[in-house]
C-alpha cells in the first residue's frame, strides 16, 4: 500500500494542554479514512496541522513523498491538500455557480493564474461547464443561479463539498461535514461522500458512528492527543482501549 | 443581432450628452462652468479609482491623496525641467503613482481593518511632509505650472479641449475597470471581498491579488492628479494632505461603495453641492455634513444605488 500522507510524532500544545501529543497516522491513497474520538481529543487541531493552518511544535508530515512540515497553507493547497470547515465557509452573496467556478478557477495548474485582467471570466466556457458539472454531482444543478445565502444549510454544506472537490485535491479533509444537519440532510451528505469513495482520498472527522462505519475503509481513534488505535472498522470496533475510551463501548 | 445592450446604449447616450456640455455652455456664455465641469470630471476619476480599491478590493484605504498628489507633482516637476509633453509626463505620473502604491501596499496589506486605515494614512502624510520640505517642489506654496501640458495634436490651453480629453480618459478608465471587474482577476476580488479565509483555503494568492487592485487604483489616481495639476495650473500640497483623502472617501461613500458609478455620483454630488450651497450660504460644509449623515443612515449603499434600483 502507498501512503499519501504520513504523520510521525506530531506534537502541538496550547498553554499546558497537548492538543496533539505524538500523533502517528498514515492515510493511504484512495481510501476514506475516518478520524474519531471524544470531544476535545484534538481532532480539529490535527486537521489544522495537516492543512497548514497551524504549525507543529515537533514531529513531521510527509505528503506524496515530500516533507511538508513547514509548508504554508497556500503551498499545501498547491500540492493538493484541501479542507472543508466545520463552520460553513462559502461566498454568501454570490450565486452557487460562481462559488464553484471560483474553486475551479483556483486551479492554476489547469487554467493559469488569476491575474488576467481583460478577458471576461464568462468567456471561459470550460470553467463554467466544469462548475456546473460539480454542482450536478452534489445535486444542486437546478439551484445554480441562486445566491448561496438563499439555500438551506444542508445545501450550503453540499455546495462546500462541491467547492472542495472542484479544486481536485489529492487529499480531501472533511471536518464534520454533517455538523448541524438534520437526519435527512446527513443521509444525503453521507451518500455524496459514498459516491466519491474509491476515487478520492478522504480524511473524515465525524461523530456519527453509523456513518463512520458505513463509509470508512479504515478508522483511527484519537484520544487526548494520541492515536490509540488505527485499522479496519472491525479491528477498531473490537479494540479494548477504544471500548474503554468510549465508556464501555456504548457508542460502538 | 443587437449591437449594444440596453444599459450600454444608455451609457453611450449619457456620454454624448456630457460631451456636448461645453458647446451648450459656450452658447450660453457661461464659459466659467467649463472649468468647473472639468474639475468635476477629474474628481470623478479620482473617486472612481478609490472606489475600485475600497468597493471592489474591500480595502479601506485612507491615503489616496498620496497618489492623486504624486500625479500632480510629477507633471509640475517635469514642467520645471521644461518637459511639457503630456505624452511623456502623464504616463510617468501614472507609473510613479503605481510604483509608490506597490511599495506602500506591500507593507500596508500585512495589516487589516483599523491598522490598514492608519498605516495608509501615515504613508500619505509622510509623502505630504516630504513634498512641502522640498525646495524645488515649491514647499508650502506648491509648484505652479508655466503652462498646461502639450498633447499634440490637441490644444489643452483651450478649456473645452481639456474638458474633452479629461472626459475621454474618464470614459476609458471606467470601461477598463468594468472589464477588469468581469475578468478572472475581478471575480477573484469579488470572492476576496466576501470571504478571505475561503479564498486562501482555495489556494488563491490573496496578498498579491489585493496588492494588484491597490496598484491599479493608485495608477488611475495618478492620472487624475496629472489632470488636476493642468486644470489648476498648480501642484498643490493640499492635494496630498489627508483631508483630500477624506474628501475622496466621502465621495465614494456618498455615491455608493462598490457601485460602478459610485465615484461618479459621489464626486458630482459633493462638488455640485459645494458649488450650489456656496452661492447661498457660508456654511456649505455643515449642510454637506447633514447630507452625508442622511445618506449613511438611510441609503448606506449610496446615492447611485437609490437611482439604479435594478441592480
Amino acid at each position: 500500500m502507498n501512503a499519501l500522507l504520513e504523520i510521525k510524532g506530531l506534537k502541538r500544545h496550547f498553554g499546558g494542554v497537548w492538543a496533539a501529543n505524538g500523533v502517528d497516522l498514515s492515510v493511504q491513497e484512495a481510501e476514506v479514512h475516518a478520524l474519531i474520538g471524544p470531544n476535545g481529543a484534538g481532532k480539529t487541531t490535527l486537521i489544522h496541522l495537516i492543512s497548514g493552518g497551524l504549525l507543529p511544535d515537533e514531529g513531521c508530515l510527509t505528503f506524496a513523498g515530500s516533507d511538508i512540515t513547514r509548508n504554508s497553507m497556500h503551498a499545501r493547497v498547491a500540492l493538493g491538500i484541501t479542507r472543508s470547515y466545520q463552520i460553513t465557509q462559502i461566498f454568501h452573496h454570490l450565486p452557487l455557480l460562481e462559488n464553484v467556478r471560483l474553486a475551479v478557477q483556483a486551479r492554476q495548474r489547469d487554467w493559469g493564474s488569476s491575474f488576467r485582467f481583460w478577458r471576461p471570466a464568462s468567456a471561459d466556457f470550460q470553467m463554467i461547464e466544469e462548475a456546473e458539472d460539480w454542482l450536478g454531482r452534489v445535486g444542486l444543478a437546478e439551484k445554480a443561479g441562486k445566491l448561496a445565502c438563499d439555500v438551506s444549510h444542508g445545501e450550503q454544506r453540499a455546495l462546500e463539498l462541491a467547492m472542495a472537490l472542484a479544486t481536485r485535491p489529492r487529499l480531501l479533509l472533511l471536518d464534520e461535514p454533517m455538523a448541524g444537519m438534520g437526519p435527512e440532510e446527513s443521509a444525503h451528505m453521507a451518500n455524496l461522500i459514498a459516491s466519491i469513495k474509491g476515487a478520492q482520498t478522504v480524511l473524515l472527522v465525524e461523530h456519527d458512528m453509523g456513518i463512520v462505519f458505513r463509509l470508512a475503509d479504515r478508522i483511527s481513534v484519537l484520544v487526548a492527543g494520541r492515536i490509540i488505535a488505527s485499522g479496519a472498522p472491525e479491528v477498531v470496533r473490537g479494540h479494548p482501549e477504544v471500548r474503554r475510551a468510549y465508556l464501555g463501548g456504548e457508542l460502538l | 443581432m443587437k449591437f449594444l445592450r440596453h444599459s450600454d446604449r444608455l451609457e453611450l447616450a449619457l456620454l454624448l450628452v456630457v460631451a456636448a456640455l461645453p458647446l451648450a455652455l459656450q452658447a450660453l456664455g457661461e464659459d466659467y462652468y467649463i472649468s468647473f465641469a472639468t474639475r468635476l470630471l477629474i474628481f470623478t476619476l479620482a473617486a472612481t479609482s478609490l472606489n475600485f480599491i475600497v468597493g471592489y478590493g474591500g480595502m479601506l484605504a485612507f491615503g489616496h491623496a498620496a497618489f492623486f498628489g504624486i500625479g500632480a507633482y510629477v507633471v509640475a516637476l517635469m514642467m520645471a525641467e521644461n518637459i511639457t509633453s503630456a505624452w511623456i509626463a502623464w504616463p510617468l505620473a501614472i507609473l510613479v503613482a503605481a510604483l509608490v502604491a506597490l511599495l506602500i501596499g506591500a507593507i500596508s496589506l500585512r495589516t487589516r481593518g483599523v491598522y490598514f486605515i492608519m498605516i495608509t494614512l501615515a504613508f500619505a502624510q509622510m509623502i505630504y511632509y516630504t513634498m512641502i520640505s522640498l525646495k524645488n517642489a515649491g514647499g508650502d506654496d506648491g509648484l505652479p505650472l508655466a503652462q498646461r501640458s502639450t498633447l499634440a495634436p490637441f490644444n489643452l490651453a483651450d478649456d473645452a479641449t481639456l474638458y474633452w480629453v479629461t472626459l475621454a480618459l474618464l470614459a476609458v478608465c471606467i470601461i477598463a475597470l468594468k472589464r477588469i471587474a468581469a475578468s478572472r482577476f475581478g471575480r477573484a476580488l469579488a470572492g476576496l471581498r466576501q470571504n478571505e479565509v475561503r479564498m486562501e483555503a482555495l489556494g488563491y494568492p490573496v496578498h498579491q491579488l489585493k496588492l494588484a487592485c491597490f496598484v491599479i487604483g493608485a495608477a488611475i489616481a495618478g492620472l487624475a492628479g496629472a489632470l488636476l495639476a493642468n486644470q489648476n495650473g498648480l501642484a498643490s500640497p493640499s492635494q496630498l494632505y489627508w483631508t483630500q483623502s477624506g474628501m475622496l472617501l466621502v465621495m465614494v461613500i456618498l455615491g455608493g461603495v462598490g457601485q460602478r458609478y459610485g465615484g461618479v455620483g459621489g464626486a458630482i454630488a459633493l462638488l455640485g453641492l459645494e458649488e450650489a450651497l456656496g452661492q447661498i450660504t457660508d456654511r456649505s460644509q455643515l449642510y454637506i455634513g447633514i447630507v452625508l449623515l442622511l445618506v449613511v443612515l438611510y441609503a448606506p449603499r449610496g446615492l447611485v444605488a437609490l437611482w439604479v434600483r435594478q441592480r
